[in-house]
């Protein structure tokens, strides 16, 4: 009882007391702003700034969505493309920090060529806009899902599929090769990582700065990192509990393909939304070339599915579809994403969780790869680390978006 | 800071003065009325521009309050400054000062103008007489007034000759003959040269021969241009300043009546600037220093500081274009139309 007296004696509840600094800052924060800065006063010219998200060109018009990416307030009150005033109407007559509006422009464009566009603000600063040959924004229509949906089952869903035929394969080599083509598959998910990250933060530097920009990639790095070792630990706890040591074992195999096919499945999401976007702004050259090179490109993907699975006496073909569809299927939903909602901040984030997954990945792999003497980098992992490297730069080369 | 004694920052100014003027524009985007008229906004602007203009796609949006700037370009136009004669002598007093302009609708230019105007008054003496110009500058930064004519070494208001660079708050009196008879032109002349002229030192400075020219309607034009994001290069152009103004509010004329143009190039950045009249032909006397034409043509170039005169008659009654012939220049502001009544 002697406690809770205690407690009582206070009369203040603990959350309470640690919720009181808050309280004071909420005020504080209110009577900053009502008082509007007392003793703080701006110099300089109004920073005006900002970042063109998405371009929409439907015929005779230009659309684009903007978000003020600068400290101040900004007036659009003319729109000149190609050096000639146009006329236009927009959703926000002032967008406020951070805040975006759809800008129409009219204008008879003419397909192939390029325009620049420049907003002038009231404070007759300029923001320039390019956009490189011209082409009509796909409708989100039914068929244009459709069109992205095939797309994406081109390269992501059946090349991971056609990888993980390998399974037979690997089942039959020589244990120590076991080895070396887990150490292939660190090598190319390495590169995938690093691709992603690059990726990433290239397409950050197109969007509004205020975001984050290039720290989003890294945010989401972290955060698809942390994630998985969360999924990784809880469904290790869950199935030493409800399995005997043989199942237990039989299962981190699964574990292990289960992980890297969702992290796969990250990188097609971002992969997918890079192809998407290109689509809708004209700038995928659809193909032989690019659906073959993906193809090459990401049957390696379902390689590195089943390698860690190779040792495991069932194969289960439902358990194994699921995993080829984790780590495929996402490029459509990508593809989706990026040919009708694109926005570079979104995208910097998607590639970044698509890296921190595969760093995970990598993370739970590379122990199965030491050998009998406990060593990491054998021959015959360097071996594989740089067979994976040079095998997706070289079919990489195929595809160039 | 310019706005200091008003103690008022930059942005507020532009707040208030956005809200002050009862332009209908400002009003209308003042206005949440994207919900009420939805996506019918960007078709009734079409229309707008369709009533004002007639010619759809052409022109800036919305028009500009001659209240906002204090002066109008439809004055301007036939605004003619003749000072005040003192004791045989011609006099004016101009006074820069820095001051907030709108160029185009809804843009802001902090310009430099002499008595608040861009262009300056339009200075208009007789050949031979003495001409006095009382020079106060009230701004942040020194400035001069160079005039073109011909005249002594002190009067040329350039730095480091006479009185030259004329500091904040100081005044000095340029004094001169006005000679040769033409179309002249006057503004500051001090460096960075381009920097104080465009920002809007220079106006038209007529003196007239000794006998005058025939009666006419006489229009001032002084071609300009405005770098609002400061790249040296122009973003808006105008005849004098605010973009498409004439295309909204044409300029008036008769039929058959004598029209004489006086014409002046003050544009910064760009070589050349041009003028062409539709469905018409003019006489052209470059500089205004011969009585005879050089020229009949419907296009004219002047390069940087160049002016003529230019007459012509409208022969039939309606609506003609005018604008520059360079037409990155016509679609950025450079353009307009004449009304011709009966």
């Amino acid at each position: 009882m002697e406690p809770t007296a205690t407690a009582q004696g206070t009369r203040r509840p603990a959350w309470l007391v640690g919720v009181a600094p808050l309280v004071v800052l909420a005020v504080a924060i209110g009577l900053f702003v009502l008082l509007d800065a007392p003793g703080l006063d701006r110099i300089g010219a109004p920073q005006e700034e900002l970042a063109v998200e998405r371009t929409v060109l439907k015929p005779d018009e230009i659309q684009l969505h903007v978000r003020n990416d600068g400290a101040d307030p900004v007036q659009v009150r003319q729109v000149i493309v190609n050096d000639a005033f146009a006329a236009f109407s927009q959703s926000d007559d002032e967008i406020r920090r951070l805040g975006g509006s759809e800008i129409d422009v009219d204008y008879p464009w003419i397909e192939g060529e390029n325009y620049e566009v420049l907003l002038l603000t009231a404070t007759g600063a300029t923001i320039d806009h390019t956009i490189e040959a011209a082409v009509e924004t796909p409708d989100a229509d039914l068929g244009f899902y459709g069109l992205m949906a095939l797309i994406g089952i081109y390269v992501g869903v059946i090349p991971v599929g056609i990888g993980m035929l390998w399974l037979p394969w690997i089942r039959g080599v020589d244990r120590r090769w076991i080895g070396f083509l887990l150490a292939f598959t660190v090598g190319l998910l390495g590169f995938l990582g690093v691709e992603a990250l690059l990726e990433g933060t290239e397409i950050a530097g197109t969007g509004a700065e205020s975001f984050g920009g290039a720290a989003l990639v890294w945010l989401g790095a972290a955060g698809a990192f942390l994630a998985l070792a969360g999924v990784d630990a809880w469904l290790r706890a869950r199935r030493g509990t409800a399995d005997g040591e043989g199942r237990g074992l039989a299962a981190a195999g699964y574990r292990a393909a289960f992980l890297v096919a969702l992290g796969i499945g990250l990188h097609n999401l971002g992969e997918g939304l890079a192809i998407g976007s290109a689509y809708a702004v004209g700038s995928l050259a659809l193909g032989a070339t690019l659906v073959v090179g993906f193809a090459l490109h990401n049957t390696t993907e379902g390689l590195a599915i089943v390698a860690p699975v190779a040792q495991e006496r069932q194969a289960s073909l439902r358990r194994l579809a699921l995993l080829g569809l984790l780590a495929g299927a996402p490029a459509v939903l990508g593809a989706w994403i990026g040919a009708s909602a694109y926005n570079p901040s979104l995208a910097a984030l998607m590639f970044g969780i698509g890296a921190g997954a595969i760093a995970q990945v990598v993370v739970q792999i590379a122990p199965a790869i030491r050998d009998g003497a406990g060593r990491l980098l054998h021959p015959l992992a360097v071996g594989g680390l740089l067979t994976g490297l040079v095998v997706m730069y070289v079919t990489g080369l195929m595809v160039s978006l | 800071m310019k706005f200091g004694q008003g103690k008022l920052s930059r942005r507020r100014l532009l707040g208030s003065a956005a809200a002050a003027s009862a332009a209908l524009p400002v009003l209308h985007e003042l206005v949440p009325h994207r919900n009420l008229h939805g996506v019918d906004a960007a078709a009734a602007e079409h229309a707008h521009g369709m009533a004002a203009g007639g010619v759809a796609h052409t022109g800036a949006m919305g028009s500009v309050d001659p209240r906002t700037n204090g002066f109008d370009p439809q004055e301007i136009l036939r605004d003619f400054d003749e000072g005040r004669m003192v004791g045989g002598v011609r006099e004016w007093e101009l006074v820069a000062e820095e001051k907030e302009i709108e160029v185009a609708p809804g843009v802001k230019y902090v310009a430099w103008a002499y008595n608040g105007r861009v262009p300056a008054p339009t200075l208009r003496a007789r050949e031979g007489e003495r001409l006095r110009v009382r020079f106060t500058n009230g701004s942040k930064h020194p400035h001069t007034i160079h005039f073109h004519g011909i005249h002594t070494a002190p009067a040329d208001g350039v730095a480091g000759i006479g009185a030259g660079n004329i500091a904040p708050g100081k005044s000095f009196t340029y004094e001169f003959d006005a000679t040769p008879f033409g179309l002249h032109l006057y503004h500051c002349h001090t460096m960075p040269l381009a920097e104080h002229i465009a920002k809007g030192l220079y106006g038209a400075f007529i003196i007239d021969p000794k006998k005058g020219r025939p009666p006419a309607d006489e229009l001032v034009m002084v071609m300009n241009g405005f770098d609002t994001n400061f790249d040296r290069s122009n973003e808006i152009y105008a005849v004098n300043t605010v973009a498409f103004d004439y295309l909204h509010r044409p300029v008036q004329v008769k039929r058959g009546e004598l029209v004489r143009i006086y014409l002046v190039n003050a544009l910064e950045f760009d070589l050349v600037n041009s003028f062409h009249v539709h469905a018409n032909f003019f006489d052209y006397y470059p500089t205004g220093t011969k009585l005879e034409p050089r020229d009949f043509t419907d296009t004219v170039i002047q390069g940087q500081g160049e002016r003529g005169i230019l007459e012509l008659r409208f022969p039939h009654p309606g609506k003609y274009m005018f604008h520059a012939h360079v037409s990155e220049f016509a679609e950025l502001g450079w353009m307009g139309f004449f009304q011709v009544e009966e």
